[in-house]
Formats: structure tokens, sequence, C-alpha cells
């Protein structure tokens, strides 16, 4: 887990994508436990207040969930949850954003397709 | 349940008057930090509320009960006083004895536990400790106090970077376990911003503001650029200070920002980003 606190991004959005990272990458798995509210905001010198703003973020779109007495866990279809709503927001931050400083930079769509052409061909 | 009521507090030193009819309660269980210049009252403050010094005017309640000669009152609190009030000779294993004698609630294994990680020598005596670790027991001493409100006036002082990092943590910590009232009142306010729910500003006596930081944090933006550019779009907005790079100028703005595909933004170049608590903290109070 990684937060960047110069980001323009409040730091309980932060700690949300970061978890969501974390559980894509499998790293907290479906219907396992994440670390407490209190340890992770140990971990970040965040304010316990601000660690469970992130958390609830999460447990409100039903990636995780509150076992009473437990703690936190991983909602068992928490993978698929998020890569909807990535993709959901992929099309707005990169697609739109890369087109904006393409534009800056005047680089043409066809240049565009491309990069991604070369890119895309290394992998 | 604790809460704290300050109620018209002054206190005059001869004609100085380190505060000036403040008044402010404090309800919550968070983590409050307590920021000010030097001189603005702060210490006073904390000493009035420890009944360390009296005030000329108003009162300091918690719980409904004076903190003035109130033994049940004051019993609450534990004050990490910048200044130490320890026996130069006394070992420092003794000292957490003694002070557990003081204070009932205390916990010494959690004291002795705590010594061990910060790597501070129990046999050590009071006097031999550098700057750094005179910090140190008292912010261990603070920490297994086990009050239901703990006060902490400059609990950095000499502390390394590494020795600051395991404060931060064993504060969240403690507080995750046992939620209480925490006022922190310090100078390196970069470092606690993100520590803090709650920011308390005072100035030369008198209570500036008292906000979570995220509201304080969200009620302006910052906006950057070439000087003219930022000249011409704060014109008519609300601003709280500058500063000026070269032909780079930096103004930080009261009001919600304006959207990136606002014209004036798009077609200047000019960058939005969050207000930062330090850069807000000088721009409230100088002057």
């Amino acid at each position: 887990m990684l937060l960047d606190f110069n980001s323009e991004k409040p730091i309980y959005l932060q700690l949300a994508e970061t978890l969501e990272d974390d559980i894509l990458k499998g790293i907290f798995e479906e219907e396992t436990q994440i670390p407490s509210t209190t340890e992770i905001s140990m971990n970040f010198k965040i304010n316990p207040a601000t660690a469970g703003k992130g958390v609830n973020l999460l447990v409100d779109e039903g990636i995780l969930y509150k076992k009473r007495g437990v703690g936190m866990f991983v909602c068992s279809d928490a993978k698929g949850k998020i890569f909807e709503k990535r993709k959901k927001a992929f099309y707005n931050n990169y697609i739109v954003a890369l087109l904006s400083e393409a534009e800056k930079l005047k680089i043409s769509k066809n240049e565009i397709i491309d990069m991604i052409g070369k890119e895309r061909s290394k992998t | 349940m604790s809460t704290i009521e300050i109620s018209n507090l002054t206190k005059c030193y001869g004609k100085n008057m380190a505060l000036n009819d403040l008044s402010l309660d404090i309800t919550e269980k968070k983590i409050y930090g307590l920021l000010g210049r030097n001189g603005a009252g702060k210490t006073t403050l904390l000493n009035l509320m420890t009944n360390k010094i009296f005030p000329t005017h108003g009162e300091i309640k918690v719980d409904s009960e004076t903190v003035f000669e109130n033994e049940n009152a004051l019993r609450k609190i534990y004050y990490m006083t910048e200044k130490g009030l320890y026996p130069e000779d006394m070992k420092i294993k003794d000292i957490i004895k003694w002070s557990s004698e003081f204070y009932p609630n205390m916990v010494p294994s959690r004291a002795f536990e705590l010594a061990e990680k910060f790597d501070l020598d129990l046999n050590k005596k009071y006097k031999g400790l550098s700057t750094g670790y005179t910090s140190i027991l008292k912010i261990i001493l603070t920490l297994s106090s086990n009050a239901e409100i703990l006060l902490f006036d400059e609990p950095l002082l000499g502390l390394d970077a590494n020795h600051r990092d395991m404060f931060y943590k064993e504060l969240i910590h403690h507080y995750g376990n046992t939620p209480k009232i925490i006022i922190l009142s310090t100078h390196l306010i970069e470092e606690v911003a993100d520590i803090i729910e709650e920011v308390i500003i005072i100035k030369n006596g008198k209570l500036v503001l008292k906000k979570t930081t995220e509201n304080l944090l969200s009620s302006g933006y910052t906006i950057s650029g070439k000087a003219e550019d930022v000249d011409a779009f704060i014109q008519d907005k609300k601003v709280i200070g500058t500063d000026t790079i070269g032909r780079f100028k930096y103004a930080y703005v009261l009001g919600t920002p304006p959207s990136k595909e606002n014209d004036q933004v798009d077609k200047m170049d000019l960058e939005i980003t969050k207000l930062d608590l330090q850069k807000l903290f000088i721009q409230l109070t100088n002057s």
C-alpha cells in the first residue's frame, strides 16, 4: 500500500483506491480479512477517522463488509465489482485526459494510435 | 465521556494579555491540533486547563466541573509539559514507578514496554537524558497514563525522524484502542496535518478557528501559474494570501474551486491544487 500525500486527491479516496488495487493484485483475497482501521492509520500515519472514511466507502460499494467483533473482510465478488467500476472510470481518467494533453502537445490522433500500437507490441 | 468547556478565559501577566476572552468547547473524542505562533497563548491555555496557573477571568470545566483546585477534574487529564519536573538524580525506572503512584490509572508495564521500543535506558538518571530522550520519557508517561484526556505540548522537541515516526504510530495506536480527547500542540504542522482530525488555531490569545481538518482544507484551493494570469483570476475572489517565486505566483483562495473546464483556467494554463495546512496556517496567523 502506498499513498501520495502531495496528490490533489483526498487521502481517504487514495486509501480506498490502494485497497482496491491490493484486492485486484490478490494481496487481499476475497473472503479474507484486511488490516484494521487502526493498523492502516498507524501504517500511513493518518487519522483513524480518515482511514475509516476510506474503508467505509468500500463497504458502501459492496467491496468490503464488516464482521461484527472481528473486522473488515473482502466481499466474495469484490474483484468483479472493482473491474466494472474501473472500466467505467478508465474512459474519463485516461482517454479524456490523454486526448486533452495530446491536443496541448499537438499530437494527432494517428500518432496516438501508432504509439499505442508500438507499446502493445512490446508486451 | 469527557468534555472540556472553556468560557471567556483571560490570562494577564501584568499588562500583557496572554489569553483574551477565549471560549472553546472540546466535546468529541478526537485528535486535535492546537496551533499558533510563538507567544500565541498555547502553553498558557494548556497550563490553565491543568490548574498550573490561574485565570484572570473565565473558567474551564471538565465534565461540568471546574478544574480550579479540583483534584477530581484534574485527575482526568494527563499533561505532557515542555519542562520536566522530575528530581535530577532519579533513575528512569524509578520515575515510572513514582509517576504511577501519583496517577493510579497509569500502567507501569505499558511504560516499560514503550521504553524498550524507544530504546530508553531505564537505569539512566533523569539529568543524564538528552533533550530527545527527555521528550521520549514524557511521551511514554503520557501514553501509559490511561487518563481520559491527553495534552501534549511540543512533544517532538529534539526527536529524530525515527522517533517522531514511532511517536505518531504509538499515538494512533493508543487512540485506536481507547478513543479520547488528545490535544497536540506543535509547530511541526506539516508532519501532524494528516493525523489531526480537528484544528484549533489561536492568535494573540484569541481563537481564530476550530474546524475539522477536512472542512478547513476544503474551504478553499490554491491556484498557481504566471503571476499576471493569477492576478487576473483572483481579482474578484476572496484571497487569503499569495506567494511569488519569480514570475510564478501561488494564490490561496477561499471558495469552491473552478472546474478544470473553466475557460479562464484552461486558457491561462492555471493549476488548481488543494490547500495545505501549513501554508494556510501561515496565511491565517501572520500580520
